[in-house]
Parts: structure tokens; sequence; C-alpha cells
């Protein structure tokens, strides 16, 4: 079942120059962006800067108002003047930020950045106590951390506090924005441990946002690949780091350093840089840098789908998807 | 051995004052650079790798921080005992650095043509402006640069972060050094263009043979891009060996955890991946003995007593570990 279905999603942010803040163009952060996640699967989402990650997860979880485009979850439209509101939709989703010295209030103890989410909830009852108690456990702090504030945890613990605010109300789906972007590889490894875990006893779906594509392929069952505001390829995680298909995602892929000596490997570098979100190029986005451009890229923008070997397998791209 | 040894540190220390007394960010740091190779220096955030690179070009924060012993010889000259007017002879001319912001690094009021003139001005005082001018172009272009003509007049803002570090590696190449230091040069990019800076670097260096010292905390750009490697931790080299040595017989307990905790090395994606349990301790509260041992597990009564000292083993691997020679191997 999909639990999350998003549906040609745009988000454009206006850019304003002069000052009277007239209007002379939109950032296109986000533009058409389609894809669903089925109940208890992780989806990874990766991209570089700017091809509009991040504005995805905000949008989902509703700290952004998409300029047009459905999000459904669990079947129900979640925003926009039909929409379910913000409060119910907090129950069944949840957000887990990437920088865990600022997503934290600094004057706040972590009782009571925990209570907060009950309070709101109109969930503080008598057994209140007893469930942060439980809470705190989840994530591998001591009870003893209750009473301390952000400042006094090392980055890695301040994330598993930033986990027990997002799990605190037994939600359904998390979107993890970059979570061990800021952590050092060992903390790193204790954190993904931690959220494959909770996964598992929780039934969670994650939605993973990350630049780090060897974090992505490790935590998803699946993952997008996204371009300049547009998903490019989407798949099995296996398959699209086994099979990608995309030159995007390849070129992406074969930039991965390897940490063994013995493999390395030939690169694929791109040429020039990331095009404007402002004028994207007509046609193909990619097609200011790609290897295997034709005439169409110019043309017509290339539409996401299924793979005539693979139909699970999308691939937005004219020259290697020539129709499913 | 026998190789030529373009820089040999040794016994390095460097205290910082805190509110909470004096601590040794760095205890003990030895190592050798080869002419035109390039040596990793890998560790985790506060492990000191940053100060023993500061520590080299003597840009240590002052007067918080000091170095209290030990040997930077380079080119058999010990960079430690030169007055302020020599290390300026060296520093930038002979060994440059680059940062992990070039945003910071560059200044934001003055656009890349004076920055890249000033410092001509500075090492080249005689040449013409516009001799100083075309040489800028050209280095620019070296660092692949495009169209350096147009980058010339921009400001830094203006800039993406991938072509400011290649301002930035334009600069710090105007002077033709015999070592580069690069610390964490890509860590605030994007993979690809971490992959094209990268590229840039190992080109460079094979062109003008200078020798390059990478610090990173990550393994995989040591692992493609290094010859040696040095692994810190709590600021001493905990084991130091070439990249294929290492990464093939990891032999420090520090080392091994590292390695396992990478997700790309785990056997198999969404299982759970090795950690290495506790916290590095404070370095105002270092334990006694290794200071590996309250997450190490292979801790053993003499390592909370007897700070192990380095030894070789096998090619030139050096580790610090009691324990070592038990792993197997």
């Amino acid at each position: 079942m999909d639990i999350v279905r998003v549906d040609q999603l745009k988000k454009y942010f206006p850019v304003t120059s002069g000052v009277f803040l007239r209007r002379t163009g939109h950032i296109h952060a986000l533009d058409g962006v389609s894809f669903s996640v089925k109940k208890g699967e992780t989806l990874g989402i990766v991209g570089e800067s700017g091809c509009g990650k991040t504005t995805l997860g905000r949008c989902i979880t509703g700290l952004t108002e998409p300029t047009a485009g459905e999000i459904r979850i669990k079947g129900k439209s979640f925003f926009g003047t039909h929409g379910v509101p913000r409060k119910e939709s907090a129950s069944t989703l949840q957000m887990i930020f990437q920088d865990p010295f600022e997503s934290l209030d600094p004057r706040q103890t972590v009782r009571q950045i925990l209570e907060e989410k009950y309070i709101i909830h109109g969930r503080d009852g008598k057994h209140l106590d007893q469930e942060i108690h439980a809470l705190i456990e989840k994530v591998g702090l001591l009870p003893d951390a209750l009473a301390k504030f952000p400042h006094e945890f090392s980055g890695g613990q301040r994330q598993r506090i930033g986990i027990a605010r997002a799990i605190s109300l037994d939600p359904e789906i998390i979107v993890c924005d970059e979570p061990v972007s800021a952590l050092d590889v060992s903390v790193q490894s204790k954190i993904l441990n931690l959220l494959l875990a909770l996964q598992q006893e929780m039934g969670l779906t994650y939605i993973m946002i990350s630049h780090d594509l060897s974090v992505v392929r490790h935590i998803s069952d699946r993952i997008g690949v996204m371009y300049s505001g547009k998903m490019v390829e989407l798949g099995e995680a296996g398959d699209i780091y086994e099979n990608a298909r995309h030159p995007y995602t390849r070129a992406l892929l074969s930039a991965i350093p390897i940490p063994d000596p013995r493999g390395r490997k030939n690169r694929i570098l791109l040429k020039g840089e990331v095009p404007s979100a402002e004028h994207p190029p007509v046609g193909c986005r990619f097609n200011t840098r790609c290897g295997y451009v034709q005439a169409l890229c110019f043309e017509q923008e290339p539409l996401l789908q299924g793979s005539q070997e693979n139909p699970d397998h999308w691939i937005a791209c004219h020259v290697f998807n020539s129709g499913g | 051995m026998g190789e030529n040894i373009i820089l040999d540190i040794s016994r390095l220390c460097v205290e910082f004052d805190t509110e909470a007394g004096r601590v040794r960010a760095v205890d003990g740091v030895g190592f050798q650079l080869k002419k035109g190779k390039t040596l990793g220096i890998a560790g985790e955030s506060g492990c000191g790798k940053t100060i023993t690179a500061l520590s080299i070009i003597r840009l240590l924060p002052r007067p918080v921080s000091r170095i209290v012993q030990g040997r930077v010889l380079f080119q058999g000259r010990d960079l430690l005992a030169l007055s302020k007017q020599e290390m300026q002879q060296i520093r930038g001319r002979k060994i440059a650095m680059i940062f992990q912001e070039p945003m910071t690094a560059l200044n934001p009021v003055h656009s890349i043509a004076k920055q890249m003139v000033e410092i001509h001005q500075i090492h080249f005082p005689g040449l013409s402006r516009t001799k100083m001018a075309d040489a800028s172009v050209e280095l620019l272009e070296k660092a692949g640069i495009s169209d350096p003509g147009i980058v010339m007049k921009k400001y830094p803002h203006q800039l993406s972060g991938g072509m400011r570090q290649r301002v930035m590696i334009a600069m710090a190449l105007a002077c033709r050094p015999d070592i580069l230091i690069a610390d964490e040069p890509t860590t605030a990019l994007d993979v690809t263009v971490q992959a094209e800076i990268l590229d840039l670097i190992q080109t460079l260096k094979e062109e003008s043979g200078m020798s390059v010292v990478l610090i990173t905390h990550d393994l995989g750009v040591i692992a493609e891009n290094c010859d040696d490697v040095a692994v810190m931790y709590a600021g001493k080299i905990v084991e130091s060996a070439g990249v294929h040595d290492l990464f093939q017989y990891p032999r420090h307990p520090y080392t091994k955890g590292l390695l396992a905790s990478i997700p790309s090395r785990a056997p198999r994606p969404k299982t759970m991946l090795p950690t290495i349990s506790g916290q590095v301790p404070s370095l105002t509260d270092m334990p006694e003995g290794c200071r590996f041992q309250s997450r190490c597990p292979l801790c053993a009564d003499i390592c909370k007593s007897i700070d192990p000292d380095e030894r070789i083993m096998g090619q030139n691997h050096g580790v610090r570990c009691h324990m070592a020679d038990e792993q197997g191997r």
C-alpha cells in the first residue's frame, strides 16, 4: 500500500529585486516531482546542493507550502485548503533535521523538549513521565539526560534527542533530512543503526534525504535521484547502484570515493555547473552537461517513465529510456 | 627508505590554554612526507589533524596555543627554529595551504583579480601590473577555470563553492610550492565537484612534482588519493602505513573500527553496522595509558597504565597498540 503519494509537486520561490521587492522571476526548486512510498519502506532521495531535495522534504512535512501538485498521505490530501490541519498530520508524520545543534532549543531541558509534543497534542496524562523515560531509553540515552540542556551533549547524542522527539507521538512516517551529515563516521554508524532498529521495531516508513550516497545505499529500499528540481531516476536501491541508466546518476555514482585503494576507478567527470534554478534550460535539465546529448534533448523535456526491461525502474532520459 | 623525504616531523606537541587549564591537542606527532607523494592524515573531529597542519606553517592561533616540543624539518631546515621573516619566505612560497571553506579564506570585499594580483605583489614585486594580471589568468586557467577573464572580475560570493576552491588552489600554486597542505579541501563540496577538485590536485601534483598533505575525515578520499596514510586519534598518530597496506591490513583497533563502520564496506545493506563503543575522551581528562582504552575491544591491563609506543610491523607499518600483534596477520 502506498502510504505517501506525491503527484506533480511544484515549488517556486519568488525572486525579488529593488526596494519595492518587485518579483522578477522564480526559483524552480521543485518542478513536477511525482513518486510514492510504500508502508514500512525507506525511500532514499539523493542529489547535490540545490537539486530541491530539502524543499521536497519540507513540502511533505508541511513546513513549506507547495506551489502546485498534491501530497496524499494514507489516501488523504494533507495540505492546502482542503487538507488535514498540521496538528493532526503531526501524529502521522515527523521530521529529523540535519543539524542537531540548531534544531533543539538551547534554553529547554531535554525533558521540556520531549514533553512539549505531548502537551501540544493533549497527551500529557499521568503516564507522561513513564512515557518520556521509555522514549529516552529507546534512543539509547540514560534517564539522567532528561535534566540536561542540549549543549551538554555531543553531536551524536543530540541527534538521538532529535530522533526521540520525532518518534514521541508514534508517527508512521519520518522524513530524515541529512540526519548523519554533521556527524563523524564512528558516530554516524551508531545513528544509522538506531534508525534501522526503530524502523524494525515500530514499522516506520522513512524518506531519507541525503547527499551521501553510501549512507542512502545502506539504509534505503528504493532510491530517487534528483537533479535541478526534477526526479531523473527512481528504482530499487540495488538496481540504481548496479544498473544506473541516467547519465547523471552514473556520473554521481562514479564520483563517490570508495574506501578501498584497490577499487580506484575511472570517474565520469561532469563539465560545467548545475544550471540556474531561475532559468532552467529548455528540454532536459541535464543537457548542458550530458555526454550523450542529442537534438531532442534540447527540445523536449524527458518524462520519468518505467524502463522496458524493468517497469519498476523509472528513468527520465530520451537517450537511455525511449519509452516504457 | 632511501626515498626523498621533503618534510620530516617528529615529536610535535601543541598545547592550548582553555578554561579548564592547559591541554595537549597534539601529542608527539611525527611523520615523513616523501617528495612527489601524497600523505593523508585521517581522523575524526578534534583529533588534532588541523592543528598539526597549522603547526607546520606556524599559523597556530596565538596566544592561546603554542608548540612546546618537536621538530619540523623541511629540506633539512627546522621550521620551528626560523625567525618570523624567514618563515614568511617559506609560507606561501615553499609550503602553501588550502582550507575547507574557501568562502572564509577569500576576502569578500575584493575581486578575485585584486586578490590574485596581491599575491604577486607580495612574492614577485618586480613584475609589472599587466604581467601580474597575465600570470593570474594563467593560474586560474591551470586550476581548471574555463573563462578566467570573467572570473577575475567577480567577487567570491558570486562564485560557486567548487569555483571558489579552484581560485584558492590557483592562489596556492602562484609560487609553485614544494608542498601543498590541503585541509579538508572538499568537505563543503558536492561529490561530483569533490571528484573534480581532487582530480585537479592530482593532475597539478603530477605536473609540478610537488608533495601534498591531504587532511580529511573521509577514508574514501584517502583511499583514492593518497600514497601514505596516518590515522590520528585524540592528538596522536595511532597508525601509519602505505595506503594499500593500511586498508587491507589495518592493525590498530581504532582504524579497524573506523573502516568497519563505513556503510559502503558493510557486507549487506540494511544490516546493523559495526560501531566503536563510547566516545573520544576529553582533552582535559585524558586517561593514563592508551587513549583508546575505554573504547577498545582488546583492552588489557597494560593498556590502562602504559601509553603504547609506536612499533613498526610488516612493511613500514607503524602502530601504537600493545595488543596489535595478537590480532592475526
